[in-house]
């Protein structure tokens, strides 16, 4: 059997900055690009570079890839503005770490700000009235994100007899995070009941099974693993990364009860680090609906089809689980701009440094970072850790 | 919200409009697809022509939305559904004339097409509940 070509590239690059903005919440006086700048600021001086030291700008969003050079005053060599939603930034790893390969560039910073709530500095996002998203979608009341991903949860209880109870699971557990995070949004402690009874938005979910909208920005620096050894943070090595896209409108979706974009993207990831799913000591797992991780475990391999729910509760992802899971307190509890990816990967990093005080995952060595973006639309996976097996 | 179709989709809205349900099949490898554009998404011929489908399907899947966007002219909670033609492709809906309550509706239960007109140039394909 052929091995996989990307496994040569296996810890080629490491993450060795990480930081958010100054503020993480509701910021109505900060634009989306202060968010980006204020993050990328933060992420080198964690990585104990300057800014001419970057020569690859990556970021998400419409224009952004010109935009965000511009107001950093920086001068890539390099730019990539792949816009696939909210795992975006997970994807740019695996770009920058090709281009880093390949020899490009050195320093690639990505980056990550938005108004997701304030609406501050923020492009229009609004289909065009003559879109095939317009005709065909959102002339039924589609609302977007909390009816499309709806549309998978009702199916994945029909199909394999998910709970909204299982669902639920993954909020309470969430909440238990955030609480030990002091910069996470919500931090009050929930209930099951409390997530079951919560106002309905779109059922099968409500209230408590959707995300925060927030303001905020992340970025990371990345650069080779030669170069990462002279810096000043220990270095997080990328193990394994793997991409892929389904589909743009939800109704386009070849299955609505498995994530055929994360059964690839997984696959690859797992292919390329070399690791088996009883080494990844915790996963950050894209929480935009608490359906979304009860897919992604199945999709990713660590429970079999229609498993997810049963996988993912008696609050085992919860801290002292042995599945600890979205230790920030993840989209549904610490932040969520619009495009969380960046923030899955900022937690992941601290965690494997371990930085992360109260809600540290002991040992922890490799951890898993997995999006999604669109609806379902596309997903990105990201195997990192602190030495190159 | 009004429909704006482009030169691609207009013959969708233009049956619809006579209470026609219409997509396009392929005539290389013989699938039926929606939504209308000039070339199979399966094999990507462009040898592809409009046929009537029979108007009845599953509903594959659907969520009740109790928050409208704000695009929308809903007061009440509504039936966003995903219903697959027999015919083979599946296209967002409504689904009317049943209650918006999870223990009506029902995934994979049959429907048929009704068209509800949406001003005087448009109707929408919507689908209702059969026994
Ligand atoms: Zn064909």
């Amino acid at each position: 059997m052929m091995r996989d070509p990307k496994v040569r590239l296996r810890g080629a690059i490491a993450i060795v900055g990480a930081g958010e903005s100054d503020e993480l919440g509701r910021l109505p006086h900060k634009s989306a690009l202060t968010l980006h700048m204020e993050a990328a600021h933060n992420a080198l001086a964690d990585a104990g570079l300057r800014k001419e030291d970057v020569d690859a700008v990556f970021t998400a969003g419409r224009n952004m890839a010109n935009e965000v050079p511009e107001y950093l005053g920086i001068r890539p060599r390099y730019v990539d503005g792949t816009q696939m939603g909210g795992c975006s930034f997970m994807a740019h790893v695996e770009h920058a770490m090709a281009g880093i390969a390949a020899g490009l560039f050195e320093v690639a910073l990505i980056t990550h700000g938005e108004s997701g709530y304030s609406r501050v500095g923020m492009p229009a996002t609004r289909w065009g009235e003559d879109s095939n998203n317009a005709q065909f979608e959102l002339i039924y009341g589609h609302a977007g994100p909390t009816t499309g991903y709806g549309l998978v949860a009702t199916r994945h209880m029909h199909v394999y007899g998910t709970t909204k109870e299982q669902m639920a699971e993954v909020a309470v557990a969430t909440r238990k995070w955030a609480a030990l995070n002091p910069r996470a949004f919500m931090r009050e402690p929930i209930t099951i009941e409390d997530v079951l009874t919560s106002r309905l938005i779109a059922w099968p979910f409500n209230l408590l099974d959707c995300c925060l909208v927030t303001d905020g920005g992340g970025a990371i620096v990345v650069t080779s693993a030669e170069r990462a050894k002279d810096l000043r943070k220990q270095p997080v090595y990328v193990l394994g990364t793997g991409e892929a896209v389904s589909h743009q409108m939800v109704s386009q979706m070849p299955n609505f009860d498995r994530w055929d974009a994360a059964i690839v993207s997984g696959a690859r990831a797992f292919a390329m680090a070399g690791v088996s799913h009883r080494d990844i000591d915790l996963c950050e797992l894209y929480d935009a609906f608490t359906i979304v991780p009860i897919l992604a475990v199945e999709a990713l391999g660590f429970c079999k089809p229609g498993e997810g729910g049963p996988f993912l509760s008696g609050q085992r992802t919860a801290p002292g689980g042995d599945f600890p899971m979205n230790t920030n307190g993840g989209g549904l509890s610490y932040t969520h701009t619009g495009m969380y990816g960046m923030f899955a990967i900022v937690e992941a990093v601290r965690q494997l440094r371990g930085e992360c005080g109260a809600r540290q995952v002991p040992n922890a060595k490799i951890a898993l970072c997995h999006g999604t973006g669109g609806t379902w639309s596309s997903a990105a996976t990201l195997i990192l850790g602190t030495e190159i097996p | 919200m009004a429909i704006k179709p482009t030169p691609e989709t207009r013959p969708f809205w233009e049956a619809a409009k006579r209470r026609e349900l219409r997509v396009q099949r392929c005539q290389d490898c013989g699938c039926h697809y929606f939504y209308p554009r000039p070339m199979c998404p399966y094999c990507l011929s462009r040898n592809v022509a409009w046929v009537t489908c029979s108007g009845r399907g599953r509903l594959h899947t659907f969520v009740i939305n109790y928050r409208p966007p704000r695009h929308f002219p809903a007061q009440e909670p509504y039936i966003l559904g995903i219903v697959e033609l027999e015919e083979g492709p599946r296209l967002m809906t409504n689904i009317v004339g049943v209650e918006p309550d999870p223990k009506a509706v029902r995934c994979d239960m049959p429907v048929e097409v009704v068209f509800e007109d949406l001003d005087e140039q448009f109707a929408l394909p919507k689908f209702r509940p059969i026994s």
